[in-house]
């Protein structure tokens, strides 16, 4: 069992976002260490791409706020390494696939291996491109997280079936960012995963209250969160942590015992 | 190794979301690209509504002036709407009618791409949105009134650099939160499969009219064919039908900014390397860490720092050459071709006369240069005051 799958023993898990170096490094690492307090089951680190199609206005704007402040991929490594001296909690990278082609595919996931991370998702990588990076990730043994959307339909048993990690069922059409509903079907959806492959599901995109959060992971086994994060850390800016981190607590807390 | 790729180039890296929609595309494209009915549809708007076939014009003060090759010119600027743009443009949004779509988003550089979708909106009755840099709404102001003129609701994009990159990742976001009733009319030859393929068959017919045309004037074909490129639309249909005659130079002209030495530049062949990026893989300009640059040029519609994966692959082969064109030249050649021969091209065409300028003095009277006039330059005219410092309202 790789330590992603592991993080679904305890319960629902709840897995929350942040972007690395909004507003600085030292901040990102407070953050996941209050995350980790408040119980955070699976830390989802975003590294900034100047164009992120993915994401929403929220994590758009965090991400700018991080690279004008000089976040850099070996910026974050370095982070990461300080990190793993204090915790272990599971952690996987968030980004886009030309800031892990651009620095050279094998050295990105040998070094995200190397330094501790369980885990690579990249939202802009489908089924098809997938051989690009997953030979590598299971040679380091790194878990590329695949994605399932609402549009899925017939794709959701050749994803499933591959999957590794956990599969992450994103929520809604659209790209990231709160949402005052969900109208999928999430549970029809995680049921045609787990018809192919016992692999955990957590569901994303647009939960940011912990009645959201309770109801997506009554229908799966955990829920992530991020741009509701990302907007505490506009908000709050250096002094966000102890925000966040009461955050994170009401959230697991909903999503805790959440059937 | 996945769908679409010319050499390494290509590919699909989309979200999951629109995997469906993209595929959903290639089916209904292979099917209609091959019906009869759909063709006969398609080449009765290009020839009587957008004015197919374009002229191909033998510019005989440019020739005499210059005393090297003889130089045509492909008249794209004569289309409906000013631009090869529509070439394109009326073909997806006749398959996105046939796929049961009502409406269509875009994005648009210099306004061209936009004006065309909205064109085509409004003559199919659908529901038309432009995405555009708010950088381009306001050097391309014109275009703005037209597309609204026209029905379309035109949305600025303020995210990055509020250029064109920017409308192509807003459209995509757009896309991937309404797919049922929306086809996104991509206008260049990039993005993720079938795209590149789809607008690079639409905008072939420029080549097979240059070669038709070629033999019938010259009894032979042209020597050298050229072509500015952002993404590269005019520049693949003026290649395409040209890439198995290897006798047949082909060159694209980038838009180098102020220079490939400086950080204003948007010359991706030049100055890129290989990355992957708004569905593709193929050449960006971008830092050491994968950020794309910001990059920059005189013209909107060049303003892009990646290039089309076809185009990619021509470079990689050395079947197609890739030439910097700096703002100063480019707008040396706009005033040039509008006194000479009382054409005057679209900023982003002046790219491929300021080199064509340079080339034909060094080759035979008995040559033959065909350079891509993709667009006329009206929309371009009060920039280009602006940059002679002269102020003139619009």
């Amino acid at each position: 069992m790789s330590k992603i799958t592991s993080a679904f023993r305890s319960g629902k898990a709840f897995i929350p976002f942040v972007t690395c170096g909004d507003p600085s490094l030292d901040v990102t690492e407070q953050i996941v260490y209050a995350m980790a307090d408040a119980g955070a089951d699976l830390i989802e680190l975003g590294i900034p791409f100047s164009d992120p199609t993915a994401e929403g206005p929220v994590i758009q704007e965090a991400n700018v706020r991080a690279l004008s402040a000089g976040t850099t991929t070996d910026k974050i490594f370095d982070m990461v390494r300080r990190i793993r001296q204090k915790t272990d909690i599971p952690m996987v990278f968030m980004t886009y696939a030309n800031v892990v082609y651009s620095y050279g595919s094998e050295r990105f996931i040998r070094t995200a291996a190397e330094i501790g991370m369980d885990g690579l998702i990249l939202p802009d990588v489908p089924f098809e491109e997938k051989a690009e990076f997953d030979p590598l990730c299971r040679q380091y043994g790194i878990d590329l997280v695949s994605l399932i959307a609402p549009t899925s339909h017939d794709r959701i048993r050749m994803i499933a079936k591959e999957a590794s990690g956990f599969v992450y069922c994103v929520s809604s059409l659209g790209v990231t960012g709160v949402r005052s509903s969900i109208t999928t079907d999430i549970g029809a959806m995680v049921k045609l995963v787990k018809e192919t492959q016992d692999i955990p599901c957590a569901v994303g995109f647009g939960i940011s209250t912990p009645e959201q959060a309770a109801k997506m992971a009554a229908q799966s086994d955990g829920a992530i969160v991020g741009s509701a994060i990302v907007k505490i850390c506009a908000k709050y800016g250096k002094d966000c942590v102890p925000h966040v981190k009461e955050y994170v607590k009401s959230m697991k807390d909903a999503v805790r015992n959440a059937n | 190794m996945s769908k679409g790729r010319f050499g390494v180039h290509g590919g699909q890296y989309m979200p999951e979301t629109l995997m469906n929609a993209v595929i959903e595309l290639e089916e209904a494209y292979n099917h209609y690209k091959n019906d009869p009915a759909f063709n006969a549809e398609l080449t009765e708007l290009l020839n009587n509504y957008a004015g197919r076939p374009s002229r191909l014009y033998f510019a005989k003060h440019m020739t005499n002036d210059l005393g090297g090759a003889k130089i045509y010119l492909k008249r794209e600027d004569l289309n409906h709407t000013g631009a090869h743009k529509i070439n394109n443009v009326l073909g997806q949004a006749l398959l996105a009618k046939k796929m049961g779509k009502t409406r269509l988003i875009a994005e648009t550089g210099a306004g061209q791409h936009g004006v065309a979708t909205a064109t085509a909106a409004a003559l199919m009755g659908m529901e038309c949105v432009v995405f555009m840099g708010v950088e381009d709404t306001e050097r391309q102001a014109l275009n703005v009134y037209r597309m609204r003129l026209l029905g379309a609701e035109v949305i600025p994009v303020s995210t990055g650099t509020g250029t064109l990159k920017d409308a192509c990742s807003a459209a995509f976001r757009e896309w991937t939160s309404r797919i049922d009733d929306t086809h996104y009319c991509l206008g260049s030859c990039m993005g993720p499969h079938p795209f590149p393929t789809i607008v690079r068959d639409f905008q072939s017919v420029i080549s097979k009219e240059i070669k038709e045309q070629m033999l019938e004037k010259e009894g032979k074909l042209p020597d050298v064919v050229m072509a500015c490129v952002g993404g590269g639309s005019n520049a693949i249909g003026a290649f395409y039908n040209f890439i198995e005659d290897e006798g047949v130079r082909l060159i694209g002209c980038e838009a180098a900014g102020r220079g490939v030495n400086t950080a204003e530049t948007a010359a991706t062949i030049a100055t890129g390397r290989l990355g992957i990026f708004h569905g593709m893989k193929s050449y960006f300009c971008q830092d050491e860490y994968g950020q794309i640059a910001p990059v920059y040029s005189i013209s909107a519609g060049l303003d892009y720092p990646g290039i089309g994966p076809e185009h990619a692959y021509l470079h990689d082969i050395g079947r197609a050459e890739y030439v910097p064109v700096t703002d100063d030249e480019a707008v040396n050649a706009f005033e040039y071709l509008s006194r000479i021969e009382g054409i005057i091209p679209a900023i982003e065409s002046a790219h491929a006369v300021a080199y064509a300028m340079k080339l034909a003095l060094t080759m035979r009277k008995d040559q033959t240069i065909v350079i891509n006039i993709s667009g006329r330059g009206d929309k371009d005219c009060a920039a280009i005051a602006r940059y002679r410092g002269e102020d003139i309202h619009e």
